[in-house]
């Protein structure tokens, strides 16, 4: 209602109470390409489509490692997740170098979140245009987690989520098979992974060995990337649907969005 | 005695004026042992006989200390700053609480103080053992100075133990020691670096974390039984009526 008044900086509440800013920062992930996350009791993986420019471009890479135990996906500003990941980088180098130990998540991840909200309360500054899906494995536990952040700085844990464009009929996906997927093998898990991100692909493109990339780590297995060829089995394991299915799950994203825009 | 990059206005370290002497430790069969007499010297004198060098941080590590006695407390204070810190934080984006270091990470944690410390010429004048599990829940028996060296190993000393006590430990020692065993074998050495340390006194403490349970326990002070018979003792052969050697 008072959208256009309110929204030019970030340090000024609309009259609803919300930061408009904030709130278009959130905006900017939406417009990025698709990024899945899902763990099972021993595993996390993270899943990404990769979008490319033009024909004769590279694909951007959209699955970041941080450290053997920790890996991100990115979806929104690239160049604010690439300082981000310099950041989580050099927090968990720090930390195996004072303590001999690899750092662990939940410590990591709430300094990134206060990181974020710093910059919804300061004048000069403007919130991360990103949001990122954090897979890792805490080293005390050997158990996995999964984390997103949002340029709110709000964090949440997820057993599965996914962010960025058409990324509802992937959520959609990974709730109706969120039962199976704690005792789910680890290649179970990337199927699931690249089947939740063959409903975002726009139009009338495919999930490819080109434009498609895994991340999986445990307690047993260092984060390792796959892409290209290797993904290949990987995708012929896939059920590939027809886009009816993606009618309903672009209204539901359509509600969600004005929802969120309402709530607190 | 040393120069300092201490900001103008603060002091820095020049010598230690309270101190403890050697602290010991040993790996046995059932976890690692420590033991420290109780005394804090001033100097030549014996002023502080009940002082406590053995101590636990969140009951999860132990840690026993040689050197300046305000420098071990201001240690102390430290990390049980970082404890406090790491157990109200606990379980804000987690659900498990294992928010406490174990004693590896404590022990490359002090190293990093004491070597920034060194690296600004103000040392925190200690020797430190670091005693409990690693990350495998393995008995860890660590050693740390004042400069920010470390080692690690299945027995350590500080200070005078270092000379009269490591000896000792490396010709008794056997992987597998019981419990009875490894306090016997510390007890003997206590005793005597009592009789030879200046600095020793007979009140000591012994300090175990079990390997089973986890559990730290710190002992009362107790004072140790010595025996001054030996002929070296009765008639010092140091004056001239001897032969002038000790």
């Amino acid at each position: 209602m008072f959208r256009n008044q309110y929204d030019t900086d970030v340090t000024v509440w609309s009259p609803e109470g919300r930061l408009l800013q904030v709130e278009y920062a959130m905006e900017s992930v939406k417009q990025g390409s698709a990024c899945v996350g899902l763990r099972s009791d021993q595993y996390a993986v993270l899943g990404a489509l990769k979008r490319s420019v033009s024909e004769l471009s590279s694909h951007q890479k959209k699955l970041l490692e941080i450290d053997d135990h920790v890996g991100v996906g990115i979806a929104g500003l690239t160049a604010d997740a690439r300082s981000l990941a310099k950041y989580m980088r050099n927090e968990c180098l720090n930390h195996k170098y004072i303590y001999g130990a690899p750092l662990p998540p939940h410590l990591l991840m709430g300094d990134l979140a206060d990181k974020h909200q710093r910059t919804t309360q300061t004048y000069v500054r403007r919130p991360f245009g990103v949001g990122l899906l954090v897979a890792s494995i805490d080293p005390r536990s050997s158990k996995p987690h999964l984390y997103q952040t949002c340029p709110s700085g709000n964090l949440y844990e997820y057993y599965a989520s996914a962010i960025g464009a058409r990324s509802q009929s992937a959520r959609t996906y990974l709730e109706k098979h969120v039962d199976s997927f704690p005792t789910a093998s680890r290649d179970n898990l990337i199927v699931h992974a690249l089947q939740a991100l063959v409903g975002s692909v726009s139009g009338d493109d495919d999930l490819t060995k080109e434009n498609a990339s895994i991340a999986v780590v445990s307690a047993d297995e260092k984060l390792t990337l796959i892409e290209g060829d290797e993904l290949q089995s990987y995708l012929d394991q896939l059920e590939l649907k027809g886009n009816d299915d993606n009618e309903d799950d672009d209204e539901d994203e359509r509600e969600d969005d004005v929802e969120a825009m309402e709530e607190s | 005695m040393f120069s300092s990059l201490a900001p103008p206005g603060r002091g820095h370290t020049t010598r230690p004026i309270v101190t403890g002497t050697s602290v010991l430790g040993l790996k046995y069969a059932g976890g690692v042992m420590l033991a420290a007499d109780t005394l804090a010297s001033y100097g030549g004198m014996a002023k502080y006989k009940d002082c406590r060098r053995l101590v636990s941080i969140d009951d999860t590590v132990l840690i026993g200390a040689g050197g300046e006695f305000s420098d071990f407390q201001a240690i102390q204070q430290l990390l049980e700053a970082n404890a406090l810190e790491s157990r109200c934080m606990s379980g804000l984006y987690h659900d498990e609480d294992n928010s406490s270091n174990n004693a590896k990470e404590t022990w490359n944690y002090l190293r990093a103080v004491m070597y920034n410390r060194r690296n600004k010429m103000d040392p925190l004048w200690n020797d430190l053992v670091v005693a409990g599990l690693d990350e495998r829940s393995k008995p860890f028996l660590g050693w740390v100075d004042k400069i920010g060296t470390t080692f690690s190993d299945n027995m350590v000393a500080t200070g005078f133990g270092s000379y009269l006590a490591i000896p000792l430990l490396r010709e008794k020692y056997r992987p597998n020691l019981d419990e009875g065993e490894a306090r016997a074998l510390l007890e003997d050495c206590m005793r005597i670096l009592f009789y030879r340390d200046c600095r020793a006194s007979n009140r000591i403490q012994i300090a175990k974390v079990e390997e089973e349970s986890g559990e730290v326990l710190i002992s009362d002070p107790y004072e140790l039984e010595t025996s001054w018979d030996a002929a070296s003792f009765v008639s010092p052969v140091g004056d001239l009526d001897g032969d002038g050697g000790w």
